[in-house]
Order: structure tokens, then sequence, then C-alpha cells
């Protein structure tokens, strides 16, 4: 596939594996954000190739692994409702909540079904008349505008049945909350490409400064992780710290105006508490009162609140803030597995324990 | 979540509802997706698609060049 084949050219891979080598010195850790990099690095085993003295840090990239329980818990409380077709991305059906999954729930008789795009739950909404179509949208900036513009165009279309359940988040509030955490000893950060391609990077500028590591916009291919990596070595080599480009097939400075436009119309930013991270300032987004009217927070009366105490079992938390591995967990393939999750970073297709359960062989440390 | 699959515009065109949608190539398999977030697009030009959206127009000088830069790179770390 073009644009795809040619960024996993293993003669590019070997090239930058020795240029890693003769320009890593000291010891860094680089944190790649987004969970689909995870994956990238796990499945061509790319941490196996970069010289010891580099350590990569996986960060809370993955919407389904930091979606709250309590939204969950909606979603399943809406699900319950007759004449209510809840429909969600695959993954976010099957995380717990506080007792159980979506999964259960449809189980249970609820009407859930899982969607690829917001426009299929608008499609259902057209189909559907008699029923009340709930969109679970979870995601980063990335997916934000999308879910955002199925608002509009229910409006356009005025629909009265299509509701969205907004539990999305915002990337840059949390990367601030990392690199002021002490125990993530984060020097360098691989910025998630796609929600870039939206957002610009604009932003990322001020964080570079204010907390002097090297930020590069980096794509999703194997020589495109190993090329960010390189960018943000010689610049630690060098005692640089800005933000650089790597992801220039696709990434703007200003992103897409349409996508960030859509989000400004439609969604207000608030604070949002993340799953096994606490509450982070201004780090969600909620559908302005201008659209409450598809707002499924207030068409349906709930009884769950948002709260931070929920205690994790496993060390989710600490894997999605990087400070742990997977296989620092003591129910790592063990009780838990993709099959019979314990935390959420097992469930989904962007969770780091999930892709260290399935392309992670040495369970051994490899670093201090 | 924010996976996105580089594709192919085949043809651009609106629904009854005016709706403004693509139909993309993914390496042999065609799907229709909303174009209703991007501008400057046409028919033969590579996209980045995300939940069935278009988010990113792919930039084909930028492409071909970092592939360059990384072969540039490494010729000079070669040598050294």
């Amino acid at each position: 596939m073009k644009y795809v084949e040619e960024y996993r050219d293993p003669e590019l891979v070997r090239k930058l594996r020795v240029a890693l080598q003769n320009t890593a010195e000291k010891k860094w850790n680089v944190m790649e954000v987004c969970g689909g990099q995870t994956h990238t690095i796990m499945k061509y085993g790319i941490n196996d190739l970069l010289p010891p003295n580099l350590n990569l840090l996986h960060g809370p990239g993955c919407p389904v692994c930091v979606t709250p329980i309590e939204y969950i818990d909606a979603a399943i409380e809406i699900a319950m409702n007759e004449n209510v077709i809840l429909a969600s991305y695959g993954d976010m059906l099957r995380v717990r909540g506080s007792n159980f999954d979506l999964l259960s729930a449809k189980g249970n008789g609820a009407d859930v079904r899982i969607v690829y795009s917001p426009l299929d739950a608008i499609k259902l909404a057209q189909k559907y008349k008699e029923k009340n179509i709930v969109f679970f949208a979870i995601g980063f900036e990335t997916t934000a505008p999308a879910n955002g513009q199925a608002v509009l165009l229910a409006k356009r279309l005025e629909l009265k049945n299509f509701f969205l359940l907004s539990a999305h988040v915002l990337v840059p509030p949390a990367l601030r909350l990392l690199l002021r955490d002490n125990r993530t000893k984060i020097n360098a950060i691989l910025a998630a490409g796609h929600v870039c391609s939206v957002m610009g990077y604009e932003e990322y500028i001020d964080i570079a400064e204010e907390f002097g590591v090297p930020i590069i916009v980096t794509g999703f291919e194997p020589t495109d992780i190993l090329e960010g990596i390189l960018m943000a070595v010689k610049q630690l080599e060098k005692g640089i710290t800005r933000v650089e480009n790597q992801y220039r097939r696709v990434v703007v400075k200003e992103g897409n105006i349409e996508g960030k436009k859509i989000i400004n119309q439609v969604f207000n930013v608030v604070d949002r508490a993340w799953r096994g991270m606490g509450i982070i300032p201004q780090s969600g987004l909620e559908i302005k009162e201008e659209y409450s009217d598809y707002n499924a927070l207030e068409k349906f009366p709930l009884t769950f609140k948002e709260n931070i105490n929920n205690k994790l079992v496993c060390i989710a938390g600490e894997v999605l803030r990087g400070i742990k591995k997977p296989f620092e967990c003591l129910y790592f393939r063990k009780e838990c597995s993709p099959e019979h999750p314990i935390g959420a970073p097992m469930v989904s297709s962007e969770g780091a324990c999930a892709a260290y359960y399935h392309y992670y062989k040495n369970k051994t440390l490899t670093y201090e | 979540m924010c996976l996105s699959v580089p594709g192919k515009i085949i043809s651009l065109y609106k629904n009854e509802e005016g709706i403004s949608l693509a139909k993309v190539d993914f390496g042999g398999v065609s799907r229709e997706v909303c174009a209703e977030m991007i501008s400057g697009i046409k028919e033969g030009d590579y996209v980045l698609v995300h939940v069935g959206y278009i988010i990113s127009k792919i930039d084909e000088k930028e492409a071909i060049e970092t592939i360059r830069d990384i072969e540039k790179i490494s010729e000079m770390d070669q040598e050294v």
C-alpha cells in the first residue's frame, strides 16, 4: 500500500539503527504518547533495535484505557433504557465499569452496537426513528472533530433521536501532568502524529520550552518512529529542546483548520477524570449548551457521578503514565490476558499491556 | 483509536442530503468516507482516513523527502 510499505523498508530501518547507535551517547528516556505507536514499537521489535542506553516509555495515548469508569457506568445505564440503541467503537464494549462491561449489558438485553464511524450512528438514527440513538464518543483530538461533526449533521438533518455521550480527552494537559511527575523521568516526547494532523503543533512549543524537553511530532510506521527517536536523541545530545516535525507528509503546523473549527463550535473544554490518572484540569470536551439537545447527559437523568476514588486492582495507572512496564504487573499473562482483561490497557488494541502480551517475548527487565 | 489509514481518492461527490463524500481506495478495498472536514482535495489525491472521515491530505513531496532524509542522514553517519 502506498505511503505504508516505503516506511517499513528494512534497509532504511538498518540505516536508522546505525545512526542511532552513533548518536546516542548518554542515557535517555523517550516517551511515545500514542498507543498506536506503542503497538508499532512492539510489533516490529523497535525497542530491540535501540542501543541499551535508550529506553522507551509508553504514554497514555489510549482513549479506551483512560475513559473513566463513571462514563462506562453511564453508558451502561443509558443502554439499559427501553428504546435506546447505544453505539460505540468496538474496544469500548469490553472495558469494565464498576460492575460489568457494555458487552455484558448487551447480554442482559441492552441494544448495544459496534460502529466504525459516527456516520454509522447517524445512519442508525435515520433508520430507527422510534429509537433514541446514543453514540458513546471517546477519543482524543483526532476523533473529536468527526464526533462533533456528527452533532452538526444531526442538527442539519433535523434528527431528534441522536445523542452524544462525550468522554473526549485532550493530549497536552495530560503531557503537562506527566512532565510534572518526577517519577516518569521523561527526557523527550514523540507526539502523536494523528492528533497533530488535526491540532497542528503550536501548543507543543510552549510545553517543550516550559519543561525543557524535545518534542518530535512522529508518525506510525517503523521508520517514522526510529527517525522520531533519532531526531529527539540528536537534540538531547546537543542540549536543544524544541518541537520538530518528523511526520511532515501528514502534519502541518496549524493542523486541520476545519477540524479545529468543529471542535470549538461543538465542545467546551472542561476538567476531566482520566482512568488511572485522576482529574486533569482542562483536559476534556463536553457538548456546548447550544447543542444540549444532542447531549446524552441532558436527555437521560443519570445517577453517575465523576469520582476519582476508584481503586484500580492492577498497575494500569502506572503503565499509562510510563512509570512501569506491563510485565512488571503481577497479573500480566497470568490472570490478565486480552480474553480476560483486568485493566483497560489489556483490552484495547492500543493499550500497552495488549501490545506486550502479543509481541513481547522476553519477560526479563532489559533496562535499569 | 487514532488509527488512520492512507488511501487514494477515486471520486468526490455529494449525497442527496448534501453531505460531501468521497470514495477512497485502500490498496484494493474501497469505501465511502466523509469529506466534510477537509478542503482543497481532488480525485487522485492521497488522504488519511480516520473513523470514516478524511482528516488530512498526504503531501507527496514531503513523503518522498522523508525517505531521502533518512538515506542522507544515515550516509553521513556511516561515513563517520
